[in-house]
């Protein structure tokens, strides 16, 4: 199985552990990956503010790339998935506008036939690799860990363009793979509302009242981490999590990881390698709470 | 088939009136409506259950509610499609708004919303005696938002009015849109200036649980996304909203993938040095916790860069 890897802006910048622990996971299951060197930011949504005709001609760019290499995409990102998975739903869907799309494209030599998938990693585990077999790679199950599940707008909606109705597990994904993992999912209601990272400019009171809400009420559920596959979520859920606790006069403490993180504690993986000690809330009580589990 | 609804209940008139579950088993076809399961619940099980409802065909949007955690209209909602045998369903109040008893809730909250944006049309020249006529080429694009019918759906689920109760909200925003981009409204401008201020158009996370859960398919989130452009486009006073997809549109012309230091330091400015100095303690934290990437702060141009230039600059020439 061999992608075509979009890391993703975030990955590449501000969350550097999320590429450091794909980059350590993906060899040890199975997969190849190409990174996608030339392509562009999706736009995250926002250039789609300015312009979203512009937002799909760079996405048609991308998925063109990824056709000259005969690959599927690969992405690590909630947001980066459904900006993708939305333009293409759009340029599929109307022929009349992916031919007005490759006019442009066609200047540069490029042409989008309309046949790119593009794949999240979380939907990659579930469908590609599989349960059967990801079990097979799992070398210390996650028993007595409770992780709650946090997927990020993108990857939870419009359902259309994700393709829900074609692919069943979709919604649940990330609670499925946790229990793969052998980890317990604590379902709260705010698994798939916003983290508020989008907004975190524009009104930080309301963002950090997001992450204040989520994370307490994960915690009040029971749950040990919050696992993500966004890494926007994982700024605002992890890095702005202090200050969302200050702002409320409460304390949270809420270790979040990447889902590739949690993979990799699971496959057995040393916890500096998958970048732990870069999250800014600490991972400690984690690794302790399953080094407990072991021991006893 | 056999139908378990699970209905949050509320009396105000109940010396403790607290919210609690009632459970009703009945049969249902399952190509009943959730809505004919709750009149079949008030008609043979129990008459005390309150719910709002008249037309039955999606048409005039009084049977919102909140069904499995989303919201939707109980007369469009098949049992169907919310249930298997034998399971529940469970069916709440709409949220955001104050409920009155069970199903019921209060839209006053709503419609001071929905005033607040003056839902009128104001022309430049004074109302014409007959019609005000406009070609259907101008108006045919305003169809999906004008299937609106108010029913509260995208307001229930709105991610933002569950924090913030002063959010103008998107089924006002998408009304505003629709009068925004009527070519026979002359208030264009000020329309804008007024959804520019803090609650109005920028406030909106981009969630898409309005364009998710709507009945008509009207795209709430969309029209706000539209408002936004033409505000930027009608060079109303920029904020920080306005700014950030500037400044992001210019990084990616720029270097092709997003440079997250300088997009915070440019959306700011130097009017906003407060927030700027608040940065300072994140810049320390990452520098701390490792979090800087092995080529710098700083993201360099991805190779490539050139056509992704002249696409930007193709893109300016289109009309």
């Amino acid at each position: 199985m061999k992608y075509a890897f979009f890391p993703g802006c975030v990955s590449k910048g501000a969350c550097p552990e999320l590429y450091q622990s794909v980059m350590q996971v993906y060899p040890q299951i199975g997969i190849e990956l190409e990174e996608m060197t030339t392509a562009s930011c999706t736009g995250a949504g926002v250039l789609q503010e300015k312009n979203r005709r512009l937002g799909d001609v760079l996405n048609a760019r991308t998925f063109a790339l990824a056709e000259q290499q005969n690959l599927p995409i690969m992405t690590i990102c909630s947001t980066c998935q459904g900006v993708m998975s939305q333009a293409n739903y759009r340029m599929t869907t109307d022929k009349q506008y992916l031919s007005e799309i490759n006019q442009l494209l066609g200047e540069e030599g490029l042409q989008y036939r309309g046949t790119t998938s593009i794949r999240h990693f979380v939907w990659i585990l579930l469908e590609d690799v599989g349960e059967e077999q990801l079990k097979r790679y799992i070398k210390r199950p996650l028993t007595g860990l409770r992780a709650a599940p946090f997927y990020g707008c993108y990857l939870q909606r419009p359902t259309e363009a994700l393709e829900f109705d074609d692919h069943p597990d979709r919604p649940k994904a990330l609670e499925r793979v946790i229990e793969i993992l052998g980890a317990e999912v604590v379902d709260f209601p705010g698994k798939s509302r916003c983290c508020g990272f989008p907004i975190l400019t524009i009104n930080e009171p309301n963002s950090l009242t997001m992450v204040a809400t989520h994370t307490t009420d994960a915690k009040a559920h029971g749950a040990d981490i919050m696992v993500t596959p966004c890494p926007l979520c994982h700024l605002n859920l992890d890095g702005m999590q202090a200050k969302a606790a200050n702002q409320h006069n409460t304390s949270i403490d809420l270790p979040i990881l990447h889902l590739p993180q949690l993979l990799g504690l699971a496959m057995n993986m040393d916890p500096t390698s998958l970048g732990l000690n870069r999250n800014l809330v600490d991972t400690e009580p984690v690794l302790q709470k399953l080094t407990s589990v072991l021991s006893s | 088939m056999n139908t378990t609804l699970r209905i949050r209940r509320f009396n105000p008139e109940q010396k403790s009136p607290a919210p609690f579950f009632q459970e009703y088993e009945l049969e249902l076809a399952p190509s009943d409506s959730v809505l004919d399961g709750l009149i079949k619940i008030r008609e043979t099980l129990d008459d005390s259950l309150a719910l709002r409802c008249s037309c039955r065909g999606a048409i005039c949007g009084s049977c919102g509610m909140r069904i499995n955690g989303h919201a939707a209209l109980a007369c469009k909602t098949k049992i169907l499609s919310a249930t298997q045998e034998g399971s529940t369903i469970q069916v709440e109040p709409m949220n955001n708004m104050p409920v009155i008893k069970d199903l019921i809730t209060d839209m006053a909250p709503f419609w001071d919303k929905i005033r607040q944006i003056q839902p009128w049309l104001q022309p430049a020249a004074p109302p014409p005696t007959a019609e005000h006529l406009a070609p259907a080429e101008t108006m045919s694009h305003l169809s999906g938002v004008m299937s609106c019918i108010m029913c509260g759906v995208c307001v229930s689920d709105c991610t933002v009015l569950e924090v913030d109760s002063t959010f103008v909200g998107p089924a006002a925003l998408a009304k505003a849109y629709r009068f925004v981009a009527d070519p026979r409204d002359a208030a264009t401008t000020q329309r804008l200036q007024v959804l520019n201020q803090p609650s109005g158009m920028w406030d909106c996370t981009r969630c898409m649980e309005c364009i998710q859960v709507c009945p008509k398919g009207v795209g709430p989130m969309d029209r706000i996304m539209a408002l936004r452009e033409q505000g930027m486009n009608e060079s109303v006073p920029s904020t920080c909203g306005s700014r950030h997809a500037e400044v992001f549109a210019d990084l990616i012309e720029d270097k092709g993938i997003l440079d997250e230091p300088m997009l915070a330091i440019r959306t700011f400015g130097f009017q906003n040095w407060r927030r700027l100095l608040g940065l300072i303690p994140v810049a320390i934290q990452s520098f701390r916790h490792q979090r800087i990437p092995p080529s710098g702060p700083f993201h360099r141009a991805v190779p490539g860069i050139d056509q992704i230039k002249r696409l930007f600059t193709r893109m300016r020439k289109q009309p």
